[in-house]
């Protein structure tokens, strides 16, 4: 296993190398001039010329990858150009509010998707089946973006007034506060630990933070507002969820082995939760390995229409802008997450199935 | 019937059965799929509606109700609601079935010559990437070694990135618009094709009628593109069907973004996102597009999940 592995763990360095060259070439063709983008159209030349010699850019295209990586692999992402902010601070304002929602569908994905799945494969063929495939099968139809905006529309215009009102943007309601985890603790830090950042990113997350700190309040205010966009950006993975466990759990059940063990006098309940459930969880592992990438790429679009800053929309923004500090950071932390999650889908699969590492 | 008459009979039918091309068999196992019929009807709808979008609309697409000759200026309103004389409308007011948009053009004129585009993004994106990644994938595939490793690794890379922010990131460096949008989805579809038929590759290279055609003196053109890539034509079309529907989805996210279709063209997913600010007063802007997508994409999705069923020998007993 620990073999398998390091196999692995190596195999990703030359893409993790690829993903840093990508991120940084694309950063450095995007066109327009980055002075102007930032400083405005009216900058004069003298004023852009020093601007490109403060930033580094009017060195040798290789020496500034050079740069790019060494700052990197130090964790220094450098500064927004536009914000004038350092980018680490900018990853930690912003990456809580990408990591809840995303945790948040992918919650709402597994705990819909799988047992619909569990219930269509063992009433197989019933209206209950059928129902669920033609809305698991219009599930993966829906535009995120469509999804989102109709959502806001039934759950804050149409249902306004009745308890089941939702919130159709930000990430809590004006007046309720949402104290650090430091603050909350009673915890004095000095300014630059590795502590204060580690703790503000904790604190980033609404959700979390109201459990660890018993504030309810702000727990059911911030849950309130996760609702809508979770359910928006969940939607497609549950529906693959639900149609991966179908389809597994079918093929488990129709084996010799779920015979036997209903034959032994089992019951049926347990054939399926026991026997069944873990043999189809293979499958279900890469799916939702894959819909974590597909949730990060939805989440641009889910937190445009949800008005959340999170790394999706300020990455689409810093694109747009050409802030090349925000872009090569962002998307190189988002594909090295993504290489991760796929390193941990490939890794679990060889720990489900002994057959994987071995081979 | 004599013995002699039996076997003849018994040959007559081992003949007709081996005539039966396996696409005539695929098209059975497809008729009998309720769900694929659904896609290939709801399908067949949309490529009859691209084809006779101009008669079928009853306005111009992009042309304002102002401009319209004879048009009663009383009833011009901006996002004016649906207005169906079926369901209670008055008869004076000129019928709009899904209301006028933000410029006071009629949404379904828009909304039938959106089908037009949403298929021709489906169809060029997926047919670019097929292309592209066929021949990467074969190369990969047939000459293994470093070229292998060379085209693997560029397309592990191209997959490290959720792929509709790289359409994004592409989309910002080719600058914005429809064929940018294409060429960007196209390029971050290719790497599921090139894997697809790599595999296929793989998987028939040493078969021994591959060998034999090198003994007979074929050129490596000769065996991989007559002998090697049909075998990669089965699992090609399904992965481009489904692929289709991933294409329509992430380019009408583009347009949404304003990265891909500009206005004023009609295309579904810049039509929603011009009006997306307007979903509490004029929902019916965001409604009918998103349906719109909805349907193409839920098609294809049924058309690609029936071919696969379809096309899967393995899966030969259930039809």
């Amino acid at each position: 296993m620990i073999q398998y592995v390091t196999r692995r763990i190596l195999a990703s360095i030359p893409v993790l190398f690829g993903i840093l060259f990508v991120t940084f070439t694309l950063a450095r063709v995007i066109p327009g001039d980055p002075c102007r983008a930032i400083l405005g159209e009216k900058a004069t030349e003298a004023v852009c010329a020093r601007f490109i010699q403060e930033k580094g850019l009017d060195k040798p295209i290789l020496t500034q990858f050079g740069i790019y990586v060494k700052e990197i692999a130090s964790g220094d992402f450098g500064q927004s150009l536009r914000l004038g902010l350092p980018v680490t601070r900018l990853l930690i304002e912003r990456l809580p509010t990408t990591v809840e929602l995303s945790f948040a569908a992918l919650l709402v994905a597994i705990l819909v998707g799988v047992p619909l799945g569990i219930i269509s494969a063992v009433k197989h063929n019933s209206w209950v089946d059928v129902i669920t495939m033609v809305w698991a099968n219009i599930g993966v139809s829906m535009p995120v973006f469509w999804l989102g905006l109709m959502l806001a529309y039934i759950f804050s215009l149409l249902l306004k007034d009745t308890p089941f009102w939702l919130p159709p943007s930000g990430r809590v309601s004006p007046g309720i506060p949402t104290p650090s985890l430091a603050e909350a603790w009673g915890l004095t830090l000095p300014e630059d630990s590795f502590l204060t950042g580690f703790l503000n990113f904790i604190s980033g997350m609404n959700v979390l933070t109201a459990i660890l700190t018993g504030n309810w309040a702000l727990l059911k205010d911030a849950l309130q507002h996760l609702i809508l966009p979770a359910v928006a950006l969940g939607t497609i993975p549950m529906a693959l969820i639900a149609r991966m466990t179908r389809s597994a759990m079918l093929d488990v059940l129709g084996q010799d082995y779920i015979r036997t063990a209903r034959a032994k006098g089992l019951t049926y309940r347990r054939v399926v939760l026991k026997h069944a459930l873990r043999n189809s969880l293979l499958p279900l592992v890469t799916v939702i390995g894959l819909s974590l990438g597909s949730l990060l790429g939805g989440a641009v679009l889910t937190e445009t229409i949800f008005g959340l800053s999170g790394v999706g929309r300020t990455l689409y923004e810093a694109i747009t802008a050409r802030d090349y500090g925000i872009v090569q950071a962002f998307t190189v932390v988002i594909a090295i997450f993504f290489v991760a999650i796929n390193l941990i889908v490939d890794i679990s699969y060889a720990y489900l199935d002994p057959r994987i590492r071995l081979s | 019937m004599t013995e002699t008459q039996q076997v003849a009979t018994l040959d007559a039918e081992a003949i007709s059965i081996q005539s039966v091309s396996l696409w005539r068999i695929t098209w059975r196992r497809l008729f009998r799929r309720r769900s694929a019929l659904v896609g290939l009807g709801i399908l067949g709808i949309l490529v009859f509606i691209a084809l006779t979008a101009q008669w079928l609309a009853p306005y111009d697409p992009i042309q304002s109700m102002r401009d319209v000759k004879d048009y009663p200026s009383e009833y011009i309103k901006r996002r004016l609601p649906p207005c169906i004389h079926l369901f209670g409308c008055p008869e004076e007011q000129p019928q709009h079935l899904a209301g006028l948009d933000g410029n006071n053009r009629d949404e379904f004129s828009r909304l039938l010559y959106g089908t037009r585009i949403s298929l021709w993004i489906g169809f060029s994106t997926v047919t670019f990437a097929i292309v592209i990644g066929t021949v990467l994938g074969a190369l990969s595939g047939y000459f293994g070694g470093w070229v292998d490793n060379a085209i693997m690794r560029i397309m592990d890379v191209l997959l490290a990135f959720p792929s509709l922010l790289l359409a994004i990131a592409i989309v910002t460096v080719l600058g914005p618009g429809l064929t940018n949008a294409l060429l960007a989805i196209g390029i971050v579809s290719i790497p599921a094709y090139a894997r697809v038929v790599r595999a296929s590759v793989l998987s028939v290279r040493e078969m021994d009628y591959v060998s034999a055609t090198r003994a007979l003196g074929g050129s490596n053109f000769d065996i991989l593109f007559r002998r090697i890539l049909p075998n990669a034509l089965t699992p090609l079309i399904v992965q481009g069907t489904l692929g289709i529907a991933t294409a329509i989805l992430d380019a009408a996210a583009l347009s949404f973004l304003g990265l891909g279709a500009q206005p004023p063209m009609p295309e579904w997913g810049s039509m929603l996102g011009a009006e997306r600010n307007q979903v509490f007063t004029a929902p019916h802007l965001v409604f009918f597009p998103g349906i719109a997508i909805m349907l193409t994409v839920l098609a294809f999705n049924l058309l690609g999940d029936g071919l696969r069923d379809a096309l899967d020998p393995r899966l030969a007993h259930v039809s």
